[in-house]
């Protein structure tokens, strides 16, 4: 097994970063939140290589005994972790752009939905229900009609159509 | 039997179909599905009287016991022939019922196969798990066939309603049947529960209490009895299925399942006899005061559940075939009376029997079946009703128990409102009323009417051979476990029950006859418990419940949730790892000094971004961390992670930069001080946890790494000597796959949200420069065209080939030029690409790959972009970056699924050795192509985004023409929305 104890100057870098990147990422500016998000991502990545094992020699097969190179499946998953980290830097920042273009700034909004329902609440709005409309049964039952009439289709009077009945039919 | 579950499923699916091409006709042919039902079951009769159940048995999911059992006694048989005959004939009168041009009728006629077939599974599966799954499926497609009118309230709330309550039955009698499962000698086989139930205890009273609430809250039995009169919402058709034969008939069939293994428990006894008991007679008590004709059999079905439910819940062998008899009398009477008041329905246009006179003579059709099925329904001879009615009658006469002669006083007063309400039907619907016009009726057509007179011809036929009737149930009801044997038949002599049936006789008539006292009494006294308005106002109860929850827990704000979700994720970690009393091991101070430098100065930056206000600088100082992370992976032994991490932080910083020259310079200054405080919190214990964690992670190691055989296996078997590159594209290839389709979704999510009102369609060339207008990245007014050599103005400003060192120079404001840049990156870019092929190539076998030469090749066109603007940029690469995205996606897909084709399996890769003769031989790797994939997309990616964000940024930026303030706003604005959301509110309140 290899060299396992970590490095306390890998530890504080990944421990400021990170602290860092929290700080930014409760704020309500985008550009900060991303920010914030590519420290996080960054300490991620390095504790990744921590949980590896210590600096050892690359793992390419040649250049050294195996068991002196260091873990390839951490810097496999973080090959692929910096990459998607681009894409989602791109989609943010495509984000911000688009809510400096609506609202003059890019900043995350409280969302309204949930203040709207949360104000519908105060209200009372949710002590009765839309479709709780019929008093009773009795009244439900004198709208429930089934579809057995032909449509009228011409003015002349089908011996099917009855004007009478303004069941909508 | 597993037959007949296919053709049901199949008939459904092909139902919509059959029904537009052969419009309403098509519910004849679909008719044949459930009959085929009750022809299997008659052509099994004598194999199943004989003691012989037809059994079939198939694994489902044996781990949890879920198998696909099923087996067909005399109860199934009888149920078979119900759901299958009701069905067929409910299906034919539906031809002539529905208008042509009705609504959703091929919709309405899948529900109804699959509702029928779901409802077959449910009467003959053997297993329980199987038989809620069943039970399920009949709630959902009953739920469908309510609500088929979806656009009118009242059916939408019925059918809510009806599935709220049958549902939570549902669920309640899943537990139950988990208990009798895994209860010491319980069974998930419904005949081996019955034939040896476990012993007596807690939870198995429990386990029965939950089953009961199931079938109870199916068959609308007190307290969840409101459910099925507001079912009526239902089409017609769907509601004589439904009450007679399907869904509230299921209630009925589980007790009767399950009483001859249980009915003597105490508590199953109570809880039949009270429930069923007031089921009967409150349903009998409402439906004499109801005007609509449907409400009225509605209330009756309640009424006739709760009898049945009495009946087969008891564990007397007379008193089961009576009540089994009293099953069939009441599927053929109960589907007659609905189909008969739909032809009404259809004929007069109304159900309300103060509208309706005149229709015995005038509507005979209809008429006949009426008569004949209410003659059932109250028990008069000669029809099965009575049969069964004399039955249970003479059993209970002959029980001696207490709980017989209760059953007794409920059966007679039942049967005496019962007969009321009858009586009131017939009336209501065809008497000639005083004062009442005749309806004037509709021509129906004569299919619509054999449907209904089948029905009711059947159950007077049915009464006539009783004996018939005891021969197909009496085996069934001896399976119950105390009493003895019942009989059928139509006179039994002089005795008790005959004076019983002419008291229900005589005093049924008079409350018939003082209708209008009756009326007058019943609206006086209005009930003190209405459980549908319990019901309504539970379910308003529950929505202010979840708004006030809402409201509470939801406050809108991202940093409150994204600090909720911080603070229990520090928790946890925290707590798992003093509880765990993980503890640091040994420390090294650093690996070398020089990593302990680069982490001081990652440190110093990180603290100097939070610090910062100016974006620009926030995002200087991020690159700083970024690189200094560089280091630090290639310091570690992580020559690929230092050459990505490096491309990606320098295309990150561009992309920023990109974006933030439209942005204002600093960052708004909200007053976040009253929560600084809070955040600083959080990000230090963060931080904190975060170290722990990573100070504890390497000491907790007790396995060998997976990835030591990947040197040899990688070797082996991926034919690469760079193991990260082979874990990338062989090893652990599908997280790649995964890994190209986000970047290919994060790039479509860039363009779609920055070409907010169309695609381009074609990539800007320098030929498509349009002289007349400003050029590229022009700003205030133009110092001089002097300045610019363009030579003719009149000519298109296309650099010849070799008199530029940039084509799209020319066609930048002159101003934004440098000949340095352009000179320096026409020499650079080809160089690039170059070394990008390389590294693709190479990556296998050293530092390289994919990603890393499709990052260097965006670095290439990046540079292109910066020095010559957009239009320099589609000389570079005139390809749009969806078909490199695609490309790449095909790509590497295609050469994850090419080795199938070869006998091997996703994504394995191959050598393929070739021997071309003199210039020797080459090894492929399948793996390229996938590489070559990965290429691509990062290409695109990057394309994608200079696209985007550069050139169609540009293009906005020179439309709209104007700059970004330095600051955007002093004080939270509110957001228009919440303006007019005020507005709309205040002017709301005016009026």
């Amino acid at each position: 097994m290899i060299e396992a104890s970590p490095s306390l100057a890998l530890v504080i870098a990944i421990g400021v970063q990170f602290g860092a990147g929290v700080y930014l990422l409760l704020e309500r500016s985008l550009t900060r939140v991303l920010v914030g998000i590519y420290l996080i991502g960054n300490g991620v990545n390095l504790m990744f290589l921590l949980a590896g094992g210590a600096a050892a020699g690359p793992p390419l097969i040649g250049t050294g005994p195996e068991e002196e190179m260091a873990d390839p499946l951490p810097q496999a998953m973080v090959l692929t972790a910096i990459v998607i980290n681009l894409g989602l830097t791109a989609f943010v920042l495509a984000m911000a752009y688009r809510s400096w273009q609506l609202h003059g700034h890019d900043e995350v909004q409280d969302d309204l939905e949930d203040r709207r329902l949360a104000r519908r609440a105060e209200r009372g709005e949710f002590d009765s229900r839309d479709d709780d409309f019929g008093a009773n049964l009795a009244v439900e039952a004198a709208e429930a009609r089934d579809e057995t009439e032909e449509p009228v289709i011409s003015e002349q009077p089908s011996p099917f159509a009855r004007g009478d009945r303004g069941d909508g039919s | 039997m597993l037959q007949l579950l296919a053709l049901h499923l199949v008939v459904a699916l092909v139902a919509p179909t059959m029904m537009r091409l052969l419009g309403r006709k098509g519910f004849i042919l679909l008719a044949l599905a459930p009959a085929s039902v009750a022809v299997w079951a008659l052509v099994h009769t004598r194999q199943i009287l004989d003691g012989n159940p037809v059994e079939v048995h198939l694994a489902w999911i044996p781990t949890v016991d879920a198998m696909l059992d099923f087996r067909v006694d005399g109860l199934a048989w009888l149920m078979m022939m119900l759901v299958g005959g009701v069905g067929a004939l409910v299906l034919f009168y539906c031809a002539w019922y529905f208008a042509s041009g009705a609504h959703g009728l091929g919709r309405f006629a899948g529900c109804f196969i699959a509702f029928a077939g779901a409802m077959l599974g449910l009467v003959t599966t053997d297993n329980t798990l199987a038989l809620f799954v069943f039970w399920e499926l009949t709630t959902i497609f009953s739920y469908l066939l309510i609500g088929h009118y979806f656009e009118r309230k009242g059916s939408r709330r019925s059918a809510m309603q009806a599935i709220v309550v049958t549902v939570t039955g549902g669920l309640a009698m899943l537990m139950g049947f988990l208990i009798l499962g895994e209860v010491p000698g319980g069974s998930y086989r419904v005949s081996e529960l019955v034939a040896s139930p476990p012993p007596a205890s807690g939870l198995l009273t429990a386990a029965l209490v939950l089953v009961l609430a199931g079938a109870l809250s199916k068959s609308a039995l007190v307290p969840f009895h409101f459910w099925l009169p507001g079912a009526m919402a239902a089409p017609t058709p769907v509601s004589a299925y439904l009450h007679a034969a399907a869904m509230v008939k299921a209630g009925v069939y589980l007790v009767a399942r399950f009483a001859p293994g249980f009915a003597e428990n105490p508590v199953w006894i109570w809880l039949v006899l009270i429930s069923g008991s007031v089921t009967m007679l409150l349903g009998g008590y409402r439906a004499m005061r109801q005007h609509d004709l449907k409400l009225l059999l509605a209330y009756g079905t309640v009424s006739q559940l709760g009898f049945l439910i009495l009946l087969v819940g008891q564990p007397d062998r007379g008193i089961a075939l009576a009540g089994l008899a009293l099953i069939g009398a009441h599927a053929m009477f109960k589907a007659a009376l609905f189909l008969t008041t739909g032809v009404i329905d259809a004929a007069a246009g109304t159900r309300d029997l103060r509208e309706l006179s005149g229709l015995a003579r005038n509507l005979k059709g209809a008429f006949v079946p009426g008569l004949l099925a209410v003659v059932s329904m109250v028990g008069l001879p000669p029809a099965a009703g009575y049969v069964g009615k004399e039955a249970v009658l003479e059993a209970l006469n002959h029980g001696g128990q207490p709980r017989h002669w209760v059953l007794m006083i409920v059966v007679v007063v039942g049967s005496i409102l019962t007969f009321a309400y009858g009586i009131r039907y017939l009336w209501g619907a065809y008497a000639r009323k005083p004062g009442v016009p005749d309806t004037a009726l509709d021509r129906e057509h004569i299919g619509l009417f054999i449907s209904p007179n089948l029905l009711a011809v059947g159950g007077i036929v049915a009464g006539m051979v009783p004996a018939l009737g005891e021969y197909l149930l009496a085996p069934y009801a001896m399976s119950y476990p105390v009493g003895r044997p019942g009989h059928l038949t139509l006179w039994a002599g002089f005795g008790v029950p005959l004076g019983l049936t002419v008291l229900i006789v005589v005093v049924g008539s008079l409350l018939a006859l003082a209708r209008p006292t009756v009326e007058r009494i019943q609206e006086m006294i209005s009930p003190p418990l209405d459980a549908d308005r319990a019901y309504r106002s539970s379910m308003r109860q529950l929505d202010r419940f979840s708004a006030s929850l809402t409201s509470y827990t939801q406050s809108g704000a991202l940093p409150v949730y994204l600090g909720v979700i911080l603070i229990v994720g520090i928790g946890l970690v925290s707590t798992a790892m003093i509880s765990g009393n993980v503890v640091p091991g040994e420390v090294r101070m650093w690996d070398s000094p020089v990593s302990g430098g680069i982490a001081v100065a990652i440190v110093l930056a990180a603290l100097l971004v939070v610090r910062a206000r100016r974006r620009l600088k926030a995002v200087v100082l991020m690159g700083v961390a970024g690189y200094g992370v560089v280091l630090l992976f290639a310091l570690h032994g992580a020559p690929d992670l230092a050459l990505t991490q490096a491309l990606v932080e320098t295309v990150t910083i561009v992309v920023f930069l990109l974006v933030l020259r439209r942005l204002p310079a600093y960052f708004s200054n909200r007053p976040l001080v009253a929560s600084r405080w809070w955040r600083a919190i959080i990000a230090i214990a963060a931080g904190l946890v975060m170290s722990m964690l990573a100070l504890s992670i390497p000491g907790t190691r007790v396995h060998e790494q997976i990835s030591q055989d990947f040197f040899t296996e990688g070797h082996l078997f991926g034919w690469g000597n760079n193991i990260v590159n082979v874990t990338l594209v062989d090893v652990r290839a599908w997280d790649t796959m995964g890994e190209i389709a986000v970047l290919l979704v994060a790039a479509t999510g860039v363009a779609s949200l920055v070409f907010i009102r169309h695609r381009q369609r074609s990539v800007e060339r320098v030929s498509d420069y349009d002289p007349e207008l400003p050029p590229a990245w022009h700003e205030g007014p133009d110092p001089g065209p002097a300045l610019r050599r363009l030579g003719d103005p009149g000519k298109p400003v296309t650099g010849r080939r070799g008199q530029h060192w940039l084509p799209g120079g020319a066609t930048l404001a002159p101003y934004r030029r440098s000949v340095m840049f352009e000179v320096i990156t026409r020499m650079l870019f080809h160089t690039m690409l170059v070394l990008a092929v390389w590294l693709l190539f190479a990556g296998h076998n050293a530092p390289g790959g994919g990603f890393i030469a499709g990052m260097v090749a965006g670095v290439a066109l990046i540079v292109r972009y910066l020095a010559g603007g957009r239009y320099e940029l589609g000389e570079a690469l005139p390809v749009q970056p969806g078909a490199l995205l695609g490309g790449g996606l095909l790509l590497a897909t295609g050469t994850g699924i090419a080795p199938l084709f070869f006998g091997g399996q996703v994504l394995q890769s191959f050598r393929v050795d070739l021997d071309l003769g003199v210039l020797g031989e080459v090894h492929l790797m399948t793996t390229l192509p996938f590489d070559i994939g990965v290429f691509l997309i990062v290409v695109g990616l990057v394309l994608d985004i200079l696209r985007t964000l550069g050139a169609e940024v540009d293009r906005q930026g020179e439309a709209e023409g104007r700059a970004a303030p330095d600051v955007a706003h002093d004080s939270p604005r509110t957001a228009v929305d919440d303006v007019e959301l005020e507005e709309a509110r205040a002017g709301g309140g005016d009026t």
